[in-house]
């Protein structure tokens, strides 16, 4: 064979090789936590000392500033989660398994985190913490579905043969997404419309809009700082197993 | 500026709750990344590691 048919690997593959990842994610890190603490910095700055009360919430508008980031994330990270379950089935990506694993425990953090200050929002605002309408209870199953996925990647032993049944159930979860998106579209709902991306733009006075965009873009670097961190730890940890069984042979056959 | 109104509490409870919550999770995962250096570590000092170890991160 000679040195023209090789085929080589397109940026993405050595990209997305472990050994790779590892080498350039690592300028990552430092980057991405100085960027989310000054994000978060200059976010509550305009949420606790530069916003406006909302002349119908009062100052209840504040708590939307932690809210509605946590809700976003909930969604997005599920998405991220879909997409990786999609390099694991069709393209055997070998990170794909790893950004899937990594995620789904942040994603249940903010989902239970826009659950938790969705209630105490609604309490003084509808006056309930809880009502089973379409946004809500199907936040709720997302929620039930990110604590099933982590569950089942705990209880297999074989990664490759785990991330493999992870990704079917990502993808059948992934149909509770648009639910959540179009629930306050297609039943009667506490919740109010969407307010921020809509097709006319953001309903929303630009007082009020600027905290709520920083504080966005202070959770969703958090988001990628520690999915980062977290696909290193994994990658670090199967390697780290792999030496171990290896290590485990060569000993039993001694 | 923030006002000391009927709804303080519910404000208080849920940016306590981010807090508490975000700061557990960072906590957590940068636990669990110095938890699987360290075993990689001891691997390594055992004379365990990697055939390209050197050559590769």
């Amino acid at each position: 064979m000679s040195v023209d048919t090789v085929k080589q690997p397109n940026w993405f593959s050595r990209l997305a090789h472990p050994g790779q990842f590892l080498a350039w994610s690592r300028y990552l890190v430092w980057p991405l936590a100085i960027a989310t603490l000054l994000s978060f910095a200059i976010g509550l700055w305009f949420a606790f000392f530069n916003s406006p009360e909302d002349y119908q919430m009062g100052d209840m508008v504040r708590v939307m500033y932690v809210h509605v980031p946590n809700a976003w994330l909930s969604q997005l990270v599920y998405g991220v989660m879909a997409v990786s379950a999609l390099g694991t089935l069709v393209w055997r990506h070998p990170l794909a398994d790893v950004a899937n694993k990594a995620a789904a425990p942040l994603g249940a953090v903010f989902t239970a985190l826009a659950l938790y200050t969705g209630s105490l929002w609604g309490r003084p605002t509808w006056g309930t913490f809880w009502e089973w309408d379409g946004r809500m209870t199907s936040t709720l199953v997302l929620l039930l579905i990110y604590l099933g996925i982590i569950a089942l990647w705990r209880a297999f032993d074989d990664q490759l043969k785990a991330g493999r049944i992870v990704a079917i159930v990502t993808l059948v979860g992934a149909l509770n997404i648009p639910v959540i998106k179009f629930s306050v579209d297609w039943w009667n709902t506490l919740h109010q419309p969407a307010s921020v991306f809509t097709a006319s733009g953001p309903k929303m006075p630009a007082s009020i809009l600027t905290p709520l965009l920083v504080m966005m873009l202070a959770f969703t670097l958090l988001f990628a700082l520690l999915q980062v961190v977290r696909m290193r730890t994994e990658i670090l940890r199967r390697r780290a197993e792999t030496l171990s069984r290896q290590a485990a042979l060569q000993g039993a056959a001694k | 500026m923030i006002a000391e109104g009927a709804h303080l509490e519910f404000i208080v409870w849920a940016y306590a709750g981010v807090g508490v919550l975000t700061l557990a999770l960072i906590g957590y995962v940068a636990w669990d990344a110095r938890r699987v250096k360290q075993r990689l570590a001891e691997l390594d000092k055992a004379g365990i590691r990697r055939r390209s170890a050197g050559s590769n991160t």
